[in-house]
């Protein structure tokens, strides 16, 4: 028991800064109140630390219900950094927008914690319950700013939608449990599968759901289209924070769920394969072929994370150690990358869902040459241009689908990648060649976001530079 | 000598991020004297550089992606330091060049010609595909950039319209990476991107796969060359782009090209090579006589300057695909000669641009009573071009033809003499653009308040023209880096094909896959 707590400290801590700072924010006068922040920050921080520690401690704790260890410990990485990340670039936003309270850091800190559980889970309720505390803050995150119908709406779809999507969800999930004899621990339901199932129509049934469901909530074609709509809408920094740390943990669950209902061998496993397949093609070409329409950056970049979501959606079809390990590296390049970007349009942003055009770009480099070069620095890695960090990603998983015999698969992926260039160099084109037209000029005021967008920019090269040091650990799965 | 060549141009460009975007002098020199350094570097490694061993020479290996067992791996064989030689000895012109040219935004471009130095450079010095890919995409940064700012009206569309060919052409090549290191895998157990290891590997492919990883690498490189039919980006390049990254285009970015054909397309996969060496050398044909056609129709000076360069790197092509020694020397050599040609001349077409803010060849005429110094160097540029026996384009035209007129691969003569009518087109459209700007009378009353050449344009001028008449009088101080490196890569395909060689002398004192020692070596700097 003792060891069950130890190891799966990561989850406990991360519920307990929750509640903790859901108590701090309501004990501490108004007036003094900004001292919820630096706590959920450093809560997380410790959160991060444990997680590195218990790194290698593979096992399974209370009584098989999570897992711990190397693939865990690396997405809870992943998500306390995204929190902190986004976190520290908050700050300076809400305070332009004037809205800032302490419930927004709270509600950052459920999602990490449902995402946490997600990346942890090792039976069909625990993810289910990951996903449910990860989806529930991000619809009120989306609907933050209350009083801007943009925001409002947004939480409104993403939430009638994400409801209708966790339905899929549960009931793919009750299928399976019937199908497979009662069974909820992955392990058990993976040995059944490749056994065989008692009825295999509803397992087919159920897993189609569950693709669907998972589907949804990492924004793959054709389960996408809230995607733009909400992550145009909701505040920018939830929008950096959902297309990241939310995707990261969506992911997190469908790598482990598709491995456990889509064993290598398995009774459907070809078929089911190729649909996973037609979907990541699909993404991809859709989100980059969509994008090229776009005038309005967020929704750019939202189209973008449909087609990055197609190409890690390339590991989990090739079903391979080496696919795994390219969908870890590729979210953390991504989760840099992504964050980044999102937090350079949140310091442009000057009222509520305004200086978000393209024509609102024009000339950027004339008038801040820095924050110009470090956008291009964040397309040109979106791209997947060498050598920033999500090259090697694309470069792995590519890798993965041509080792697995998907070479269709990764041909998609570069003819997408060559869309992709026309609308991420067109907001390069915006910044750099174009000199600004009309209306008022509002200075950016980065302040404290300004470490984000340093720690990022370390981060995409970094990883560019020497993805050695991310795959040692994502490689040891193996 | 190598590692420094390489990596003063990242360092200069660093350092110049550093540099007050004010303190435009400071930018300025700073520039020019990294790129001095780095042509000196680079000359020390021609120097230091053993002509008469045919190997990979001054290597340095480093782990770097174990899991893909990518490192960092660079060294020279006789053709790549000479690619490297002549990249190192053009920027610092080009950088002279922007001294004028260049108005706005310094800084930024610079930083951005530095980092293409880099790129290039090490795109000749990587011996590991993953290495050299990195730095063929690197290179695309710097020249959108330096075509989208400082380009002409329709710049964007040319910017653009570079990318997205160049990228789709390297995307493709990627592919041919991946599935070449996955070959590897699969018959030695360790998917690898080693270079020296994947050359020995890659000839024993059967064709039936080879050919795909062949078609995959040509696609990337004709693109780059370019070869006629896909060289469409290259007249709108070189027509928006401004003068120092036209020059950069006609002198740099095409020897990559050139360079990737011998080095992926002979090199890797030689019985592709032979099953479409007809085909390749057809495009080059095709390349020869359209880009005549089309440059002697031209009314703007740097379209036909583009066109004349699809036509002649047509010849270029054909002569890497006769796969004779003299022929792939022709063509290394050529490069380097269209290079300085190429720098020369455009370098006096921007020129008359700067003074006259036109590229239209109606503008011009009689051009040679104001400025007969300028007529002068404009002259020796063009007849290299076409070719004039004692200036660096006869030697190259002539080692073209002769390769491929004796070629046993091609054992066709009609390659040969298609390619010879270059020698009658070039003559017609270049006397033609001489004719029209330099004598006659005045077109237009602006041309009589031209002035002569100044100080620092003929110092642009003069190490171009010099190095000109030396190659074409002595090409040997050249070509001797170039030719036992040849000789062994022509060797391994006649005994590929034709079980027999002239070369075996120098086949002899080729190593037999060093990778094996450097692989030890790198495991154990790897943990």
């Amino acid at each position: 028991m003792l060891y069950d707590i130890f190891y799966s400290l990561p989850i406990s801590l991360s519920s307990f800064f929750c509640l903790t700072a859901m108590l701090l924010g309501a004990l501490v006068p108004k007036n003094r109140s900004n001292i919820v922040m630096p706590y959920a920050t450093i809560g997380l921080a410790i959160v991060f630390t444990f997680a590195a520690l218990l790194w290698g401690r593979n096992g399974t704790a209370f009584n098989s219900m999570i897992t711990t260890g190397m693939y865990p410990s690396f997405f809870d990485m992943l998500f306390s950094a995204s929190g902190i990340l986004v976190m520290i670039a908050a700050r300076p936003y809400l305070q332009r927008m004037n809205w800032e309270f302490d419930e927004f850091y709270i509600l950052i800190l459920f999602a990490v914690s449902g995402m946490i559980l997600m990346a942890h889970a090792n039976h069909l309720l625990i993810v289910f319950i990951g996903i449910e505390v990860m989806s529930i803050s991000f619809y009120v995150l989306s609907a933050y700013m209350r009083n801007q119908i943009l925001s409002v709406e947004s939480g409104l779809k993403y939430f009638l939608l994400g409801a209708f999507s966790t339905g899929f969800l549960l009931y793919g999930m009750a299928l399976v449990y019937g199908a497979t004899g009662g069974k909820m621990e992955y392990s058990a339901i993976r040995a059944a599968v490749s056994y065989g199932a008692q009825m295999p129509s509803l397992l087919l049934a159920g897993t189609g759901l569950i693709i669907i469901g998972l589907s949804f909530k990492v924004s793959a074609f054709p389960f996408h289209v809230w995607s733009p709509d909400v992550y145009q809408g909701a505040p920018t920094i939830v929008t950096a924070f959902m297309s990241t740390g939310g995707k990261a943990a969506a992911f997190a669950a469908f790598i482990q769920l598709s491995s456990v209902l889509i064993p290598n061998g398995g009774p459907d496993s070809t078929k089911l394969t190729y649909l996973l397949a037609m979907l990541s093609a699909a993404s991809m070409l859709y989100g980059n072929i969509a994008a090229c329409a776009q005038q309005n950056v967020k929704r750019l970049l939202a189209y973008s994370s449909i087609a990055q979501a197609g190409y890690m959606m390339i590991g989990i079809v090739s079903g391979t150690g080496r696919g795994t390990s390219g969908i870890m590296f590729y979210l953390g390049a991504y989760l840099f990358t992504q964050i980044g970007a999102f937090i350079v349009v949140s310091a442009l942003e000057h009222e509520y869902g305004k200086q978000l055009e393209f024509s609102d770009y024009a000339g950027l480099a004339k008038r801040h040459p820095l924050l110009a070069g470090v956008m291009s620095l964040f397309m040109f890695s979106l791209l997947g241009l060498p050598p920033f960090a999500i090259f090697f990603g694309k470069y792995y998983l590519f890798m993965a689908a041509i080792e697995a015999g998907y070479t269709w698969l990764a041909l998609v992926g570069i003819l997408a990648s060559l869309i992709s260039a026309y609308f991420y160099l067109g907001l390069i084109v915006a910044m750099y060649f174009r000199s600004h037209e009309t209306g008022e000029i509002h200075a950016a005021q980065p302040g404290m976001s300004g470490v984000t967008i340093a720690i990022a920019v370390a981060g995409v090269i970094f990883l560019g530079l020497v993805p050695a040091a991310v795959l040692r650990i994502t490689g040891v799965l193996m | 000598m190598l590692l420094a060549t390489l990596f003063a141009p990242l360092v200069g460009a660093l350092a110049l991020l550093l540099v007050s975007r004010d303190a435009k002098k400071a930018l300025k020199y700073t520039s020019l004297t990294v790129s001095v350094v780095a042509f000196l570097f680079g000359l020390a490694t021609l120097l230091n550089f053993d002509h008469a061993n045919p190997n990979m020479q001054m290597l340095t290996m480093q782990g770097w992606i174990p899991s893909l067992d990518a490192g960092f791996r660079i060294g020279v064989d006789g053709m790549s330091v000479l690619f490297i030689f002549l990249t190192a000895l053009t920027i610092p012109v080009v950088i002279l060049a922007g001294f004028d040219s260049i108005k706005s935004q310094e800084k930024e471009f610079y930083v951005l010609i530095l980092l293409l130095e880099f790129g290039v450079i090490g795109i000749f010095a990587a011996l590991d595909t993953f290495l050299f890919y990195v730095f063929f995409e690197l290179i695309l940064i710097p020249m959108y950039f330096l075509i989208g700012i400082w380009g002409g009206e329709r710049k964007t569309f040319a910017a653009l319209k570079f990318f997205i060919y160049t990228m789709f052409g390297s995307l493709v090549m990627l592919i041919g990476l991946i599935w070449l290191g996955y070959y590897v895998q699969q018959t030695t157990g360790h998917f690898t991107t080693n270079l020296l290891l994947l050359r020995e590997i890659a000839p024993t492919i059967p064709l039936d796969t080879q050919k795909w990883m062949f078609f995959a690498f040509m696609l990337a490189f004709c693109i780059k060359v370019p070869l006629f039919p896909v060289h469409t980006w290259l007249p709108d390049v070189q027509s928006e782009a401004p003068l120092v990254g036209t020059v950069v285009v006609g002198a740099v970015l095409f020897k990559i090209g050139i360079y990737g054909l011998i080095r992926f397309g002979l090199e890797m996969f030689p019985q592709s090579s032979f099953e479409y060496a007809k085909v390749m050398c057809a495009l080059g044909a095709a390349a020869v006589i359209y880009g005549a056609m089309l440059a002697i129709v031209q009314t703007d000076i740097r379209r036909l300057a583009s066109f004349a360069l699809v036509s002649s790197l047509g010849t270029m092509v054909m002569g890497v695909f006769s796969m004779t020694p003299e022929g792939v020397q022709g063509a290394i050599i050529q490069t380097f000669n269209h290079g300085l040609s190429v720098t020369g001349l455009f370098l006096c077409l921007g020129m008359l641009t700067e003074r006259r803010g036109t590229t239209l060849l109606a503008d011009y005429g009689g051009i040679a009573k104001v400025m007969p110094i300028f007529a002068v160097f404009f002259a020796i540029s063009l007849f290299s071009l076409v070719g004039l026996p004692g200036l660096n384009g006869f030697v190259g035209e002539y080692l073209l033809l002769l390769g491929t007129f004796r070629s046993p691969f091609l054992n066709n003569w009609t390659f040969g003499i298609l390619g010879a009518t270059t020698g009658v087109f070039v003559a017609i459209y270049m006397l033609k653009l001489y004719n029209d700007i330099c004598f006659g009378g005045f077109k237009n009353d602006d041309s009589a308040s031209m002035s002569d050449l100044t100080t620092k344009e003929l110092a642009m001028l003069i190490p171009a023209t010099i190095l000109m008449i030396w190659i074409g009088i002595y090409p040997s101080t050249f070509m001797r880096f170039s030719e036992e490196s040849t000789k062994a890569l022509v060797g391994k395909l006649e005994i590929a094909k034709f079980g027999k060689t002239n070369y075996t002398e120098t086949l002899k004192k080729l190593h037999k896959a060093p990778a094996a020692e450097s692989e030890a070596h790198e495991t154990h700097k790897g943990h």
